[in-house]
């Protein structure tokens, strides 16, 4: 069964729980990641045929080859290289596992080196065996730890990235500051108005409607009936803001 | 004595201004390339700090989203105090004059046994191909076949068709994907690295047969000289590697299998790293020098038996002198 934490053994004895990230996630990273270095390869490619054709219109027609040649070059090397060298110099994330929300760590919790990192890639040539990486995908849904062959070798763990953690804990102590509502409360209104724009609009005016009657001594359930969803959300955020100095 | 949410509600007030001071140093540790002392021990204190809050939040708050925030913010920095330093100059050294070295000498049993097996296989391979000329289709190209039928090895003319360049770069990404494979299905308890060079083997001395039948063996070993030597040793090296990880599966050292896997991986990773870089040297041999016809055969073997000892000697520790012991 697969676990859904890494438990990593803190410095001074607390431990800190990360969440494993799935195959769902390293698969939404990998396509774009691959749509990216494609994308760059393509690029040099076609840098390099526009330099080529205004070398001929200029009538140097060996230096346009070897440019040519060069982007050609340049693109492999782009697309073959592009997850190692990314990852070693992001530090264990590449633009795909940002945008999928994940990172790279050893079973330590910490951000892997080099050689690490360089090994976990060397295992691609398994992992991608013998189809659109059949083998890493298998080995990924069957280990505890949701790893591929070259995280296994490596000691390395994708987890889940949560966004902007150290910011949102900057976010709630400035509001615990300002405001007296209680942290569940606090919660809560974070929650509606995170889901606000995917709710239906009678839905989350009853949502609201029911939370300020709840947590807002000065909400008047009876005036409140007649209040528009965006009144409702600009209530529940003054709220958020705390009392104005 | 107070309810606990009151004493949770006096805590997080107490603390909140706090929280702050220390979220801005967590979202900057991590962005720093270089600290000094004193932002390291900032950094340590920050952390220390926040582990203290953390383990308080859980007992107070425990499944909040406050746990949740601190527990974030601990892991980033947790991972940014425990980051590995960048490569510096002295790590590169240390890398090519005692890391690579090492790697290599652990594997030099498993790298004579290997390059007996691709030896005996391009002796199979000669045999097979002597005895059996048709079967000469299941390892070379009709195009190939037909060049040499007709008098002409396909190694001289490659140069017509691909500059110099372009074809180092392409047989140098040729010979690393040959031998990182050799290296990584050594994961399957060491059968895939001989596999791979069991078939590299029958192939070479297929080809050898093939030339000689048609009097071409001579011109195809003058081809390989300047390069194979260290092209085939160093498949033997990252197939002797591949070996030693499928024995740390098989007979691991630790309780262990995957932490012994681990644990050779990492003691065998910079070989590769070696590997490739001495594949580089061989590739811009084979793609400028050796399809050069007006070149010798005492300059290839110069070449070749020079690069080659030049390997022997770094890998063996001799080319990077150590620097003197300090006195202290």
């Amino acid at each position: 069964m697969a676990e859904e934490e890494l438990i990593v053994e803190g410095l001074t004895g607390v431990d800190i729980s990360l969440r494993i990230a799935g195959p769902g996630t390293r698969s939404y990273a990998f396509v774009t990641d691959w749509l990216l270095r494609t994308l760059l390869a393509l690029g040099l490619l076609l840098t390099g045929a526009v330099l080529r054709l205004i070398l001929a219109l200029g009538a140097h027609r060996a230096p346009g080859n070897a440019v040519m040649i060069a982007a050609g070059i340049l693109a492999i090397a782009t697309y073959l290289l592009y997850h190692p060298v990314v990852e070693v110099a992001m530090r264990g994330r590449t633009p795909g596992l940002r945008k999928a929300g994940a990172r790279i760590v050893t079973l330590e919790g910490a951000t892997p080196g080099t050689g690490a990192l360089l090994i976990r890639n060397l295992f691609r040539l398994i992992d991608s065996l013998p189809v659109c990486y059949m083998v890493g995908l298998t080995c990924c849904m069957f280990t505890k730890q949701r790893v591929r062959f070259g995280d296994m070798v490596a000691g390395t763990v994708l987890v889940v990235d949560e966004p902007d953690p150290v910011r949102s804990l900057g976010r709630l102590s400035a509001q615990m500051q300002r405001t007296a509502l209680s942290l569940e409360a606090l919660r809560l209104i974070h929650d509606l108005l995170d889901r606000w724009p995917s709710l239906e609009d009678t839905r989350r005016t009853q949502l609201a409607r029911a939370l300020l009657a709840k947590i807002d001594p000065g909400f008047e359930p009876r005036r409140g009936e007649t209040a528009s969803g965006p009144a409702l959300r600009a209530r529940l955020e003054r709220l958020l803001a705390g009392p104005r100095r | 004595m107070p309810a606990p949410d009151v004493n949770a509600a006096t805590w997080i007030r107490a603390r909140a201004p706090q929280w702050q001071a220390l979220a801005t140093e967590a979202a900057t540790a991590p962005q720093r390339t270089r600290a000094t002392v004193d932002e390291a021990l900032s950094t340590l204190r920050t952390y220390r700090v926040m582990a203290q809050h953390l383990a308080s939040a859980r007992e107070l708050l425990p499944g909040s989203f406050l746990v949740a925030a601190l527990e974030n913010a601990c892991a980033t920095l947790h991972a940014a105090i425990n980051r590995a330093p960048r490569l510096t100059g002295g790590r590169w050294l240390a890398l090519f004059r005692d890391d690579i070295p090492a790697a290599a000498a652990s594997v030099r049993v498993l790298a004579l046994w290997i390059a007996a097996l691709l030896v005996a296989s391009t002796f199979a391979g000669w045999w097979l191909i002597s005895t059996y000329p048709e079967l000469i289709s299941l390892i070379a190209s009709p195009r190939m076949i037909d060049g040499v039928e007709r008098g002409h090895l396909w190694t001289y003319q490659v140069l017509d068709i691909a500059p110099p360049a372009m074809l180092s770069a392409q047989i140098f990404s040729n010979n690393v994907v040959v031998t990182l494979g050799a290296f990584c299905t050594g994961l399957l308890f060491g059968l895939g690295a001989f596999y791979m060079i069991a078939l590299n083997g029958l192939m070479l001395g297929g080809l050898l047969a093939f030339t000689h039948q048609h009097g071409l063996a001579l011109g195809l070993v003058k081809f390989t000289l300047a390069h194979g030597p260290v092209e085939l040793s160093v498949m033997c090296l990252a197939a002797a590697a591949g070996t030693a990880l499928g024995e740390a599966v098989i007979r691991p050292v630790v309780p262990s299998r995957v932490e012994s896997l681990r644990r050779r991986a990492a003691e065998l990773g910079p070989l590769l790293l070696g590997c490739a870089l001495l594949l580089l040297g061989s590739g811009l041999i084979e793609g400028f020098l050796s399809p050069r016809v007006t070149v010798s055969i005492l300059v290839r073997l110069g070449v070749g038996l020079g690069y080659w000892t030049l390997m022997l000697l770094w890998l063996s520790g001799r080319l990077i002198p150590r620097a003197p012991a300090s006195l202290i």
